[in-house]
């Protein structure tokens, strides 16, 4: 097997040079590196099949993501499911390769390769996390908006084509009286709970004056469609057992249906954006090793392939999490 | 080593990147027409409880995973030890825990449905 691995590292002769005969031949760094992303692995793995689980268990009314990811930037009410994480799935392949080239770079010891790369890739890193904010911006924000019922299911409205209907387009807010909570007349500790204007009994006003209105449950059909219930059984459902509504989505509730979904999606993004995060970090800190020349003094560029070891490791938790996220 | 190896060597390395990159996107976009076309008969036909779609999508995302690995991350030029060491630790423990929780998920699914208590009321 022929080493491309460059041997030198500058700790020859330290307690963590690794000594002459190298475990599984590799350098200390990259071997410790290789140990992390295994464990690092594991962890992904763990919440992708919890995920799995909860799928399965709600297997008859998980959302649809396609509908849930639906925006793109600047074609504002396009559907337009999937490309906009799939652009984000080419940003990171792509700030992938300019890494695998800066590491190649680092064999050949050309620094201003190293250092255009990495530029490259920092920027690429960059423009992921944005692209992700914008992302949670969407489902954090929701679009249609949608009523809880007594049994914590979510139902959401259609129109008479079937197609979703925004809350705001059939139900206009009435005035109420509401005091607001201050710190002088209330719990001090305690914040004011944020104020939705539309309140359950608008929307039901709204509905019943919308005669083409109907009511679209979590249930999934054979069709693999959510179910569309009649106009009676609509009202009936939404009289005898909406509780509340919901717009948006946080950790408790979202208004795409089960709870956990929500939960799953910040938890899982959330963990491989900040994996991102502190890449990004890391990465900086190698770019100015490199600029300051601290890798050409010690005649190995190996800490850029080390930290190139951990970006692809991102690179490919993305791509899992695209598949099962987003596409199955 | 004479210079002119290693130049060869670092060209054919360059070229493996722009080849893999290549590969990565197209297994990319073909996910994702698929991801929007959803054939009927690939979505309608199951194997072992999945649908053919999501095999398909699982399938591509492996073989993503291991140009990534290989290519990428120089997984073909480490020492075969460490190649075991890293991919079947991974291939064993993440199979435990996808059959266990996947089999435990159908099962609580059952009862959750099939069960004498009503969950939606």
């Amino acid at each position: 097997m022929e080493a491309t691995t460059v041997a030198k590292t500058g700790t020859e002769g330290q307690a963590w040079g690794g000594g002459e005969e190298k475990p599984l031949k590799a350098s200390y760094g990259k071997l410790m590196m290789w140990f992390f992303i295994t464990s690092d692995a594991l962890t992904f793995s763990g919440f992708l099949a919890a995920y799995g689980f909860s799928r399965f268990k709600f297997i008859e009314e998980w959302p649809i993501a396609d509908e849930v990811f639906n925006h793109f930037p600047f074609l504002h009410g396009v559907d337009a499911p999937m490309y906009y994480v799939a652009l984000m799935t080419f940003i990171l392949i792509f700030s992938s390769v300019t890494m695998v080239l800066a590491v190649d770079a680092g064999h050949e010891m050309k620094k201003d390769k190293v250092v255009t790369y990495m530029a490259l890739t920092i920027l690429g890193g960059i423009i992921f996390l944005g692209s992700q904010a914008w992302e949670w911006k969407n489902f954090i924000q929701g679009e249609y908006g949608a009523v809880e019922t007594r049994s914590g299911k979510i139902i959401q409205f259609v129109d008479a084509d079937g197609d979703r209907i925004a809350l705001g387009e059939f139900a206009t807010a009435s005035p109420k009286d509401r005091t607001q909570h201050l710190e002088k007349n209330g719990i001090w500790y305690k914040a004011e709970d944020s104020f939705n204007p539309l309140a359950l009994e608008d929307v039901k006003r709204g509905f019943e004056a919308n005669e083409t209105l109907r009511v679209r449950t979590m249930q999934i059909t054979d069709e693999g469609e959510k179910e569309i219930l009649t106009r009676e059984e609509s009202l009936l459902k939404l009289n005898t057992t909406g509780v509340g509504v919901i717009e948006g989505a946080n950790l408790s509730q979202n208004e795409y249906g089960a709870p956990l979904f929500g939960g799953f999606f910040f938890f899982i993004t959330g963990f491989h954006g900040f994996h991102v995060l502190s890449g990004v970090l890391i990465l900086i800190i190698v770019f100015f090793n490199v600029l300051v020349g601290t890798y050409e003094k010690r005649g190995s560029y190996e800490m850029v392939e080390k930290v190139g070891l951990y970006w692809h490791f991102v690179d490919l938790v993305w791509v899992f999490v695209f598949t099962f996220f987003y596409l199955v | 080593m004479a210079h002119d190896t290693t130049h060869a060597k670092h060209a054919g390395a360059k070229k493996r990147i722009w080849q893999v990159f290549i590969i990565l996107s197209i297994l990319t976009i073909v996910e994702v027409v698929l991801g929007i076309l959803k054939p009927d008969f690939l979505v309608h036909n199951d194997l072992v409880s999945l649908s053919l779609l999501n095999w398909i999508f699982i399938v591509l995302t492996i073989v993503k995973a291991y140009y990534i690995v290989w290519a990428f991350m120089h997984m073909e030029h480490e020492a075969a030890s460490l190649r075991r060491v890293v991919v079947w630790t991974g291939v064993f423990l993440i199979s435990y825990l996808i059959a266990i929780l996947l089999i435990e998920g159908t099962y609580v699914q059952e009862i959750y449905t099939e069960g004498y208590i009503t969950w939606d009321f």
